[in-house]
């Protein structure tokens, strides 16, 4: 893990700079299988080009090819892609496009803890890569919405039908969306925050 | 198990979007590290940010940003995170902000 000279790094733009003013920032997760469109959300709607932060975990047992019996450590790179949004002069907000198995997530302290809320991204093809994320925000107490991308040649569900197969709870709001699109992955985010709002107006934050 | 970790303990609480920002230019005794990472934030930038910038894991982030903070060199602004009881009114803060996307 070499550490480049400053001369080979780039940092951000001048007009990629928040304000001096800016104090602190908040949090949103995005989460879901791979292929299911986090990357493209995420930069539809950041104001900066999406970025990457690694982390590499090293652990026996945790690699692809772990089912050969062999003994050796594996060392996993893990990407998650990253946007930012200003919010005001004081505030900003960043979303994170998180992969989907919980075995990563520890690797970012308090990615879920600290964050408002989260975007379950769902791909219709492929239903039971959510079934254990729900699970697992759930246990956490981490408030969420579905954002249904709607891919051509997935198959279309009626919503209620989604909500059994998913087994979700009548409040849980269930959104579809082009996360290509700047206003729909917008509206996913504002579906988002109406629900926050409105478990701090019954107080049911659990 | 995280390669490049710190012991506990010496380690800052730093949340992915801690916002970091430089104190001072980098004195005559910082390390080439030190003075890459000052000069990345002379405007505030988050950790996450950094890690992207410097192309460096999370975790060896925040041991250098330690050093930064235990020196004074830079500060580091605490995110607002999810609160048992939601404050209605930084919600309404980041609704409006988006609406504006
Ligand atoms: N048709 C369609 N394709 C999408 C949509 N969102 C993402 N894609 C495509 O799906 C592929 C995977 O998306 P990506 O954002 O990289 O998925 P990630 O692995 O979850 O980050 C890319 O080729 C995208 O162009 C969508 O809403 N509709
Ligand atoms: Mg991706």
């Amino acid at each position: 893990m070499d550490f480049k000279s400053s001369d080979t790094i780039t940092g951000p733009r001048t007009e990629d700079h928040l304000p001096h003013t800016a104090q602190a920032a908040v949090k949103i997760v995005i989460v879901g299988g791979f292929g299911v469109g986090k990357t493209t959300m995420v930069g539809s709607v950041s104001e900066i080009r999406p970025l990457t932060t690694e982390e590499t975990m090293t652990q026996a047992g945790v690699g692809v090819d772990d089912n050969y019996g062999s003994e050796s450590k594996t060392a996993t790179t893990v990407a998650m892609d990253f946007g930012r949004i200003s919010i005001t002069d004081q505030l900003v907000l960043y979303l994170f496009g998180t992969p989907g198995q919980e075995r990563f997530w520890f690797l970012w302290n308090g990615l879920f803890e600290g964050a408002l809320g989260a975007v379950v991204l769902i791909d219709t093809r492929r239903l039971e890569v959510s079934f254990d994320v729900i699970g697992r925000l759930e246990e956490r107490g981490v408030p969420f919405v579905i954002a249904v991308n709607s891919f051509p040649d997935g198959p279309h569900y009626p919503i209620e039908d989604l909500r059994a197969a998913l087994d979700l709870a009548p409040e849980i709001p269930i959104v579809e969306c082009d996360a290509r699109r700047r206003a729909s992955s917008r509206d996913v985010l504002m579906t988002l925050m109406g629900f926050l709002h409105s478990l701090a107006l019954t107080g049911s934050l659990t | 198990m995280l390669t490049g970790a710190a012991e506990d303990g010496d380690r800052a609480e730093l949340d992915l979007v801690t916002l970091i920002v430089a104190r001072s230019d980098a004195p005559q005794s910082a390390t080439p590290e030190q003075a890459t990472l000052l000069g990345l934030c002379i405007a505030p930038l988050s950790v996450a940010e950094l890690s992207a910038y410097l192309n460096l894991p999370y975790s060896v982030v925040t041991v250098l940003l330690t050093e930064l903070l235990t020196a004074e060199l830079v500060q580091a602004r605490a995110p607002i995170v999810r609160q048992a009881l939601p404050d209605r009114s930084l919600l309404e803060a980041v609704m409006h902000g988006l609406q504006k996307l």
